[in-house]
């Protein structure tokens, strides 16, 4: 009886909701901090934030959370398409006339709707993205322009234990780039240092493309927007569905459910937008 | 027949325990052989059907609402009494007794009202048992207040929802019994007849009033907790739905219909406020602990104040008539009901009524609001000179004692309670009287029982402010299921009652003839517009004050008027259908026959005692005038095809442990 | 004042239904919304058509058996007040006034504007009550003294009136304030705790049999409770359920 009341009753399903959806916040916390070295500007800037992509695709206790991630990201969706299917089909006559704004606000009520336009937005995201991170075979590499002294300018890439290449010796064959990020020694074919992925480059590059940039701007910005109302809903909502409910510090959650559907998708929106806007 | 009570012998207070001990019972294995039918599922018909379900016997539990648990008990709301002396005051079963014989005008049965007594603690204990939320002080105990015509504070409660949670209480354990198979639930089923075979009764037919179909069901007993008869007067506290069809039809195949003129009138409802008015709303006697009643002193001001000129607030102290407090100061605004009613109606036709109509005194907390609010202002250690301070923190003492009263007040009226004080009129509240019982709540058709509202036992001639609960909860807990034991012991051997037997064929003919009149009728009038009529005749003479001029013609109007139902009535729609037309119809033709037997036995009762007042029977100073020496009886009717034949057995009260005297409040 | 009203005509249940138009003039704002529906009933009734089929009985708010949605609310636009309780002063002289039955899966039209609730009454067969016998035979009222914060909270739980507006207002028709105040009564209690575990997953289970939907918070329910029963009751039983499904 109490195990499959876990798994199967309405209200097991809103605990799942809502065990996702608070895991999801503090992913959009993770990802955000993260993003947020994208305002500083400048090849500095740009290594710590390709560091920081480095060691947040190869530890192996971030891996663990990001598979946690996409597991909450399709369970959250896929459990919200059952909800509301069964929602709808409680009621399968509905009103002439429905005054709904009386007692709800508009949030709660389309929660459905902004999370299928968060998920789209999700996939959208990752095709721009996460998908080149993973699998764009001529990703570009991190460099840095170094004056040797001599005056002249020289590019080399920098490499995850901290020493330069130079980036003549792709360029001339001495090295050749496998794998991705990997330089090898072409003649010995032993792998001699590793480049960083230039997220930097490619995030800075996406938002300030000549056709494409400021529609993507735009539509990144709106789609934080819906991550707001989905949040303003969802962050309180999610303690009431596990009951984490208490009369005394009930006001507490509530605030910080709704700061935290404004502040989060504001700054996260903010990125783009300084990206086109002011970079 | 002869009236037989069948009261046990012995000392009053040994009476019950040994009549527990001394009948049938029957055994466990064979109680699942045998059904009963209960009729009504409010705290009586509940409280029975769990009980009797739990004790092994087949129940089938009949409600023309849509669920048991909206049946009308639902909506008292000040109290139930209790003989616990939680408070120390001196309260014992004896008092209880006392007080409930004594407020009943020395009209009750002694033996059930010690019984009732006896008994009444226990309904506290089981309640609380099975989590009703009543009131609590801060040290967890229970708390109590006070009600009417008492001189303790017995009466528990849960805000003013008792009834409520009482009845949500006798629900749950019905519930219990429902998810077990041991009651069958009928909602939206409404008995139409009793069906009885070799004289005994051992059935009913019900119409499904969804479908329209009638249904035979058969038992080895029937029980009758149908409530009371209130709305023959139309206008009353009672729901819309409340009938007296189940009763009438059951006095109709020969159970004696006792005291119909017993009937309380309510002294704190909220005034008429049109001809559209549907149902008058019961402000809790409760609020009298800390409301004053009054009356402008001068008729002049009376008049100011009905034409808009005068506020009553304007209205310095000493131009206020608080008549309650003048005419009893021992009792002051606690006078039982029936006084309160009386006293109302008095000021009211000399003219002092204070709103449009003429009929509305004033139910004032002014005077609780700054006494609480100062006691508040003391506890708090703050300034009890500061009269905004004194008056908020009394207003939250008030609004959490009755808030939810003084929120319905504001929305049918329109009007701050606690800014301006309230209007209240008498409304018919309760009936007394109803079928005869006796001592084991059997009527005078074998097997048909008769508890709560529906029997007339325990009330007298008025009853107390919060025993309604009490009695509906005793009857059905704690006496039913043992009594209709003793009667049950002898049918272990019968078996399944057959529902073809000719008897049910019979009375299902009857009623379906009934209702087939009522809808091939095709007349000219609503079933409501006869029933208004019928509602005025019975308020104007048959009210709060009557005379042998009045009750002649009352009973005279009502014989007319219920020929001129069955030729002009007009019943739409078919008989097999959801038709709530048909129902009221059904209903209304039985309220016609018994408000004329109600005129006709307020007329043969030459006295005036509770809730009866003749005119023609009072003190020189206005109060009620018995007359123990000649109506020291229960009048109990015999149906002989009319009201106006129905024939007349008395039941003699003995009263052994009381003396009779004038009852005085003052 | 005058109306117009368009209110929901369905002969049965198996009928389709449809919003059928009326005039009612004469509104006294002192009336109530169902001393209206008397009015225009009265009046169908003299002109030979069928009254409109409502569901009424106390009329004074308790029992919980009116019901109707009014111009897109549970109860009609007043707060805190049953159907019964809302009276005409609420409304303008040439309003139209939308007047359709509760809607939900569970709660089948019988006709017009009447439903069937009886699934609320199955749900609390489920479950809502204590397992004592009403032999009287129990322990003295006041042998466990209870918390007078806790008894006012079940209190306040246990005045829900099971009229279904939490339902009707609800846009996934749940049940869930309904369930939760009978839960959270009972759990508020030392009497209601002994059976806490099997309670709360039974009466759950049977909700969900029923057909009603889940909660999604969207606190409508708590908005249109003429009895004002607080969400902090669904918070209570889905800690009352994790708690029990756990066991």
């Amino acid at each position: 009886m109490a195990k499959s009341a876990l798994l199967k009753s309405s209200l097991a399903k809103k605990y799942w909701m809502a065990l996702t959806g608070l895991f999801l916040c503090l992913f959009l916390v993770g990802h955000l901090l993260g993003n947020l070295q994208l305002l500083a500007s400048g090849d500095e800037a740009a290594l710590h934030f390709n560091e920081y992509a480095f060691f947040m695709t190869t530890n192996p206790g971030v891996k663990i959370l990001s598979y946690v991630t996409y597991f909450s990201i399709l369970f959250h969706a896929i459990d919200g398409i059952v909800l509301t299917i069964q929602n709808r089909k409680a009621r399968p006559k509905g009103y002439v006339k429905n005054n709904a704004a009386a007692n709800t606000i508009w949030a709660s009520r389309n929660m459905a709707v902004l999370g299928t336009l968060i998920l789209v937005f999700i996939v959208t995201h990752m095709v721009n993205f996460w998908s080149r991170m993973h699998f764009d075979e001529n990703i570009p590499l991190q460099t840095v322009s170094i004056d040797a002294g001599d005056g002249i300018q020289q590019e080399f890439y920098i490499t995850t234990d901290g020493s330069y290449v130079p980036k003549k010796q792709v360029e001339d064959g001495t090295l050749e780039i496998r794998n991705r990020t990997d330089f090898y020694d072409a003649r010995a074919g032993v792998k001699y240092k590793e480049g960083y992925k230039d997220l930097y480059k490619i995030t800075v590059d996406f938002f300030k493309n000549p056709d494409y940039g400021l529609i993507a701007t735009i539509l990144y910005a709106l789609a934080m927007l819906v991550l707001a109302f989905h949040l303003y809903h969802g962050f309180g909502s999610a303690f009431q569905s596990m009951g984490l409910n208490n009369p005394s510090y009930n006001g507490l959650i509530k605030n910080f459910g709704k700061a935290f559907a404004i502040v989060v998708p504001l700054m996260f929106a903010l990125i783009p937008l300084y990206i086109h806007f002011i970079l | 027949m002869a009236l037989d009570s069948k009261i046990p012998n012995g000392p009053i207070s040994e009476k019950w325990t040994n009549h527990k001990n001394h009948i049938n019972l029957v055994n466990p294995a064979n109680k699942r052989n045998i059904d009963v039918i209960v009729v009504g599922t409010g705290l009586a018909g509940g409280s029975a059907a769990a009980t009797l379900a739990e004790l092994g016997y087949n129940v089938k539990a009949f409600c023309f609402q849509d669920s048991p648990r909206r049946a009308h008990s639902i909506a008292a709301q000040g109290g139930i009494n209790a003989a616990k002396n939680y408070q120390g005051d001196g309260d014992s079963d004896y008092r209880l007794f006392y007080d409930t014989v004594k407020g009943g005008d020395y009209r009750a049965r002694e033996a059930n009202v010690y019984r009732l007594a006896e008994l009444s603690a226990n309904i506290i204990d089981q309640c609380v048992a099975q989590g009703v939320p009543l009131a609590r002080e801060y040290g967890g105990l229970l708390d109590n207040r006070s009600f009417g015509g008492v001189l303790v504070s017995r009466t528990f409660y849960a805000k003013g929802q008792t009834g409520q949670q009482l009845l949500l209480g006798a629900y749950s354990a019905m519930n219990r019994q429902i998810g077990r198979g041991k009651i069958k639930m009928y909602n939206r089923h409404e008995m139409l007849d009793l069906v009885k075979v070799d004289g005994k009764a051992r059935g009913i037919i019900a119409r499904n009033l969804i479908t329209g179909e009638l249904e035979r069901h058969s038992a080895h007993a029937v029980v009758i907790a149908s409530g009371g008869y209130g709305n023959v007067f139309f206008l009353s506290t009672n729901a819309m739905g409340s009938n007296a069809t189940a009763a009438w039809k059951v006095h109709k195949k020969g159970a004696y219909f006792a005291n119909p003129c017993y009937t309380q009138i309510h002294p704190t409802c909220i005034p008429v406020s049109g001809d559209h008015q549907s149902k008058l709303t019961l402000m809790s006697e409760s609020l009298r602990n800390d409301g004053r009643i009054w009356v402008p002193k001068k008729i002049e001001d009376a008049q100011a104040i009905r034409e808009g000129r005068l506020k009553p607030t304007q209205l310095a102290e000493e131009d206020r008539d608080y008549y309650l407090e003048r005419r009893y100061p021992s009792f002051g605004n606690l006078v039982p009901r029936d006084v309160a009613s009386r006293a109302a109606k008095e000021r009211c036709d000399a003219g002092y009524g204070v709103n449009k109509t003429g009929e509305a005194v004033y139910l004032d907390f002014a005077s609780a609001i700054n006494r609480y609010g100062k006691e508040q202002a003391r506890i708090k250690g703050l300034d009890d000179n500061d009269a905004a301070l004194v008056k908020k923190l009394g207003t939250e003492v008030i609004e959490n004692k009755y808030g939810n009263l003084f929120q319905m007040y504001e929305k049918i009226v329109d009007e701050n309670p606690y800014e301006t004080p309230m209007m209240i009129y008498p409304a018919v509240h309760y009936t007394m009287g109803g079928i005869w019982v006796d001592y084991n709540l059997m009527t005078t058709v074998e097997g048909c029982y008769a508890i709560g509202e529906a029997n007339f036992s325990d009330h007298g001639a008025n009853r107390l402010g919060a025993s309604a609960l009490m009695q509906g909860l005793a009857d059905g807990y704690f006496v039913l299921p043992y009594t209709i034991g003793d009667y049950l012991a002898k049918d272990i051997r019968t078996g399944e009652i057959s529902t073809d037997l000719p008897e049910f064929a019979e009375a299902e003919k009857n009623i379906r003839e009934q209702l087939e009149r009522l809808i091939n009728n095709n007349g000219k009038h609503s079933v409501d517009h006869f029933h208004k009529k019928l509602g005025k005749i019975m308020w104007n003479k048959v009210g709060m004050a009557r005379n042998t001029q009045g009750l002649t013609e009352a009973i005279q109007e009502i014989a007319a008027l219920r020929e001129e139902f069955y030729r002009d009535v007009k019943v739409p729609g078919k008989m097999d259908e959801f038709n709530q037309e048909l129902e009221k119809a059904m209903r209304v033709a039985d309220f016609l026959e018994l408000g004329e037997l109600f005129a006709k036995d307020a007329l043969h009762r030459n006295e005036s005692c509770g809730g009866h007042f003749r005119e023609e029977y009072q003190t020189e100073e206005g109060e009620a005038q018995r007359d123990d020496e000649n109506f020291a009886y229960v009048a109990a009717w015999e149906y002989k095809g009319k009201p106006s034949d129905a024939v007349l057995h008395k039941e003699d009260l003995v009263f052994e442990n009381i003396k009779l005297v004038q009852r005085s409040y003052k | 004042m005058n109306l117009k009203l368009k209110i929901w005509r369905q002969k049965d249940a198996r009928d389709q239904g449809r919003m059928v138009d009326y005039n009612i003039s004469d509104v006294s704002p002192d009336m109530s919304f169902l001393e209206m529906l008397d009015v225009l009933n009265e009046d169908l009734n003299n002109k030979g058509e069928d009254p409109v089929a409502f569901d009424h009985d106390c009329r004074e708010g308790i029992c919980g058996m009116c019901s109707l949605y009014i111009n897109g609310e549970a109860h009609g636009p007043d707060r805190g007040v049953t159907t019964c309780q809302l009276h005409m002063r609420k409304f303008k002289d040439g309003d139209t006034i939308y007047i359709e039955p509760f809607r939900a899966k569970a709660f089948p039209v019988i006709k017009d504007l009447v439903v069937d609730r009886t699934s609320f009454d199955r749900i609390q067969q489920a479950g809502g009550f204590i397992s004592v016998n009403t032999s009287g035979n129990t322990q003295d009222a006041n042998a466990i003294p209870i918390k007078k914060h806790n008894a006012d909270l079940s209190f306040d739980a246990a005045t829900c009136i099971g009229c279904g507006a939490c339902v009707a207002s609800c846009k996934n028709a749940s049940a869930m304030l309904f369930v939760s105040a009978k839960v959270s009564q009972f759990a508020l209690l030392p009497q209601g705790r002994v059976e806490a575990t099997e309670r709360v997953l039974n009466m759950v289970k049977k909700m969900d049999e029923e057909g009603f939907g889940a909660c999604t918070n969207t606190g409508a329910c708590e908005v249109e409770c003429p009895k004002g029963i607080s969400l902090e009751n669904i918070a209570r039983m889905n800690r009352e359920y994790l708690v029990a499904s756990m066991k």
